[in-house]
């Protein structure tokens, strides 16, 4: 017989084993789909690996789709430390796109102009941040949705935007001017698109990192979020923790937008994010919210979808699988953190 | 002014309001069911999308556009299914698992779509729901036309209304649905199953977001696009919170939507565009979340919603 029991602890190898088995379930489960496709299972996982981590330009490709990942990853997972439920990372970006858009198109000196990109956009999100987060603290307003209806709200303020006042009067297409050429993000490799914005976000990484570990804010949103009463009695005053978090949160997920704009696409348009802020949520479940394992969660994210599309060019698969397997990992994970909470174990053979 | 409040207010503004209600109606009671039972269903959106593609996929292969509604309906329930699973037995957190049902939904959807019907030019589409007068009740002026004009579906939905208030407010399961939603602790001691009575809420619940997609794929667009749902999911979330979990508030609450929707188009298609459509777009969610911060000292939500019951904890 075997009976469920409550763990107390985890040992720290299930940090990498968790998310490790949730994707290795995943890639079993979506071949179901790739067989339903009349495609051969090991080929069209082997084309979407090679296309995305198989040379130096396809990894490129994977690290410019990864880098607003690992923003959002990282934003979704210093809220949640905290128990802040922020779903609204979508919007976040949204309005740090759009905030730094606006600083771009101002003529200015290219270093400057990027700083001042990244400031207005990390402002941006963060304001859209601190309405659910107000809104909590003071009125008791649930955040989760709250956040998510937000999401609806910047994007139509962005569609408003595009179709009216940035409305391109020569074409007639809903996309905003172009960013001053001098304030395009540089390219760090001759020939890709490899910008200094997943540089900068490769290095947020351990920053966050360190910032929950090591620093006394860390502290004080690890406390909250793990026992809001202890740390209150400890003197943590609880509705400020979770307002610098939310502010830090937004600050974050508006800085995917800035990259996007800054490196990628030099201006905004509707589509400027393929739910890279929902994708947050699935890239900071696999890292088990910690900072360092957004990284390789949002790269894996990135390669699936880079991948995706070579293998539905050499295998007719469609590419849409990405989008299948970004939400069987995410429900896998959940699934796989009940391992977290319970143990199996053997008991005496019979009754 | 008034040639243009003439032009705004006709039987065809009317029904317009019905039909862009109807989808909402059914998505709103559905998400109603789901979090008066103590689960928040974020997974509406993708739920919503999937069955408008498989509706639309039965209905196209078969030839029957109630097959299609069937098969819309029955993804519903198995969404609904999952949901449940993760979120009541297995009690893992709704708002992530919500998330994630919509984005493995919506990935299926565009993914079997694009597998059954390949890549087209033109996006291929059904002879949708005509409709259907009903005798004598059509005939009174302004309202019947409006009203009593419409597809079969845009009935159920009327009918649905006070059927989901009955079943809620007057029957013993209903009351079993609002007693695991306010006080589990209490059903279960009054023998009510709380992983029973929340299962069957959430698959009800994806019934009638089945329905909603069946609608927005053969009734209103007669196709499927991916973005045939658009937000609808996230907009009957905001309804339900806006209508206080109350099956009259939310369905009133989508007419209103479906109002100023209405209003948002014809404002648009008679060029008096001086306001951005999308302001109007925004409104719900912006009401939403003000109505959110007044109602929240008086607490009307379910006072276990977003908790998971495990019956050994205390």
């Amino acid at each position: 017989m075997f009976r469920l029991e409550v763990r107390t602890s985890t040992p720290a190898w299930f940090n990498l084993a968790l998310p490790l088995l949730a994707i290795g379930a995943t890639l079993v489960l979506c071949s179901g789909l790739i067989a339903l496709a009349g495609a051969g299972v090991i080929e069209a996982y082997g084309v979407m690996f090679t296309a995305s981590l198989g040379d130096s330009y396809a990894i490129t490709e994977t690290m410019v789709r990864a880098a607003p990942m690992i923003f959002t990853g990282l934003a979704v997972a210093v809220a949640f430390r905290a128990k802040f439920w922020n779903i609204g990372a979508e919007g976040q970006l949204l309005a740090g796109a759009v905030a730094s858009c606006f600083v771009g198109a101002i003529p200015m000196p290219g270093p400057l102009a990027m700083v001042l990109m990244a400031v207005a956009g990390a402002a941006a999100g963060a304001a859209v941040a601190l309405v659910p987060a107000t809104l909590r603290v003071k009125f008791k307003v649930d955040d989760v949705v709250s956040s998510l209806l937000l999401n609806s709200v910047i994007y139509y303020a962005l569609m408003a935007l595009i179709e009216g006042p940035w409305k391109d009067s020569f074409s007639g297409y809903p996309i905003s001017p172009p960013i001053e050429d001098s304030a395009n993000f540089p390219v760090l490799l001759e020939g890709t698109r490899l910008h200094l914005g997943v540089v900068v976000a490769l290095i947020a990484a351990p920053l966050i990192w360190f910032l929950i570990v090591r620093t006394t804010l860390g502290f004080r949103i690890r406390v909250t979020g793990e026992n809001p009463e202890a740390a209150r009695y400890g003197g943590i005053h609880v509705e400020r923790v979770l307002i610098s978090t939310a502010l830090l949160s937004g600050a974050l997920a508006g800085l995917a937008g800035v990259g996007e704009v800054g490196g990628v696409h030099f201006q905004v348009m509707s589509d400027i994010s393929p739910g890279y802020g929902y994708s947050g949520i699935v890239v900071a479940m696999l890292a088990r919210l910690n900072p360092l394992g957004v990284v390789p969660a949002a790269i894996f994210l990135a390669a699936v979808m880079t991948g995706a599309e070579a293998m539905s060019r050499a295998t007719g698969v469609p590419a849409f699988l990405s989008d299948v397997i970004q939400g069987t990992a995410l429900l896998a994970m959940l699934v796989a953190l009940l391992f977290t909470a319970y143990r199996i174990r053997r008991v005496g053979a019979a009754r | 002014m008034s040639a243009v409040f003439e032009q705004i207010f006709q039987v065809g503004f009317l029904a317009a309001i019905i039909r862009i209600a109807t989808p909402l109606a059914f998505a709103t009671l559905g998400e109603m069911f789901s979090e008066r039972a103590g689960v928040l269903n974020l997974g509406i959106e993708g739920i919503m999308l999937l069955s408008a593609m498989t509706g639309f996929t039965a209905a196209s292969l078969s030839g029957s556009l109630w097959l299609g509604v069937l098969a819309a309906v029955l993804t519903g329930m198995l969404m609904g299914a999952l949901h449940a699973l993760f979120t009541v037995v297995l009690g893992l957190s709704q708002h992530v698992c919500g998330i994630g049902v919509t984005l493995f939904s919506s990935g299926l959807a565009y993914f079997l779509y694009r597998l059954i019907f390949g890549q087209q030019s033109v996006p291929p589409s059904i002879k949708g729901f005509q409709t259907l007068p009903i005798p004598v009740l059509s005939d009174i002026p302004v309202l019947g036309p409006a009203v009593f004009n419409q597809f079969a579906l845009v009935y159920m939905a009327i009918l649905a209304i006070p059927l989901a208030a009955f079943v809620l407010y007057r029957t013993p399961w209903g009351l079993s649905v609002r007693m695991v939603g306010e006080n589990p602790r209490a059903a279960d001691s009054a023998g009510v199953s709380v992983i029973a009575t929340r299962f069957q809420a959430v698959i009800l619940g994806g019934a009638l977001m089945g329905l909603a997609g069946a609608f927005l794929s053969m009734a209103q667009f007669n196709a499927f696009t991916f973005g045939v749902v658009s937000g609808r999911g996230w907009v009957a979330i905001a309804l339900v919170v806006f209508g206080r979990w109350d099956p009259w508030r939310s369905a009133g609450a989508a007419l209103l939507f479906a109002f100023v929707d209405a209003l948002q188009l014809r404002m648009q298609a008679s060029g008096l565009g001086h306001i951005p459509y999308e302001a109007f777009l925004m409104l719900p969610f912006i009401f939403t979340i003000i109505a959110m911060a007044v109602m929240s000292r008086n607490a009307v939500a379910p006072s276990a919603l977003l908790k998971p019951f495990r019956r050994e904890e205390r």
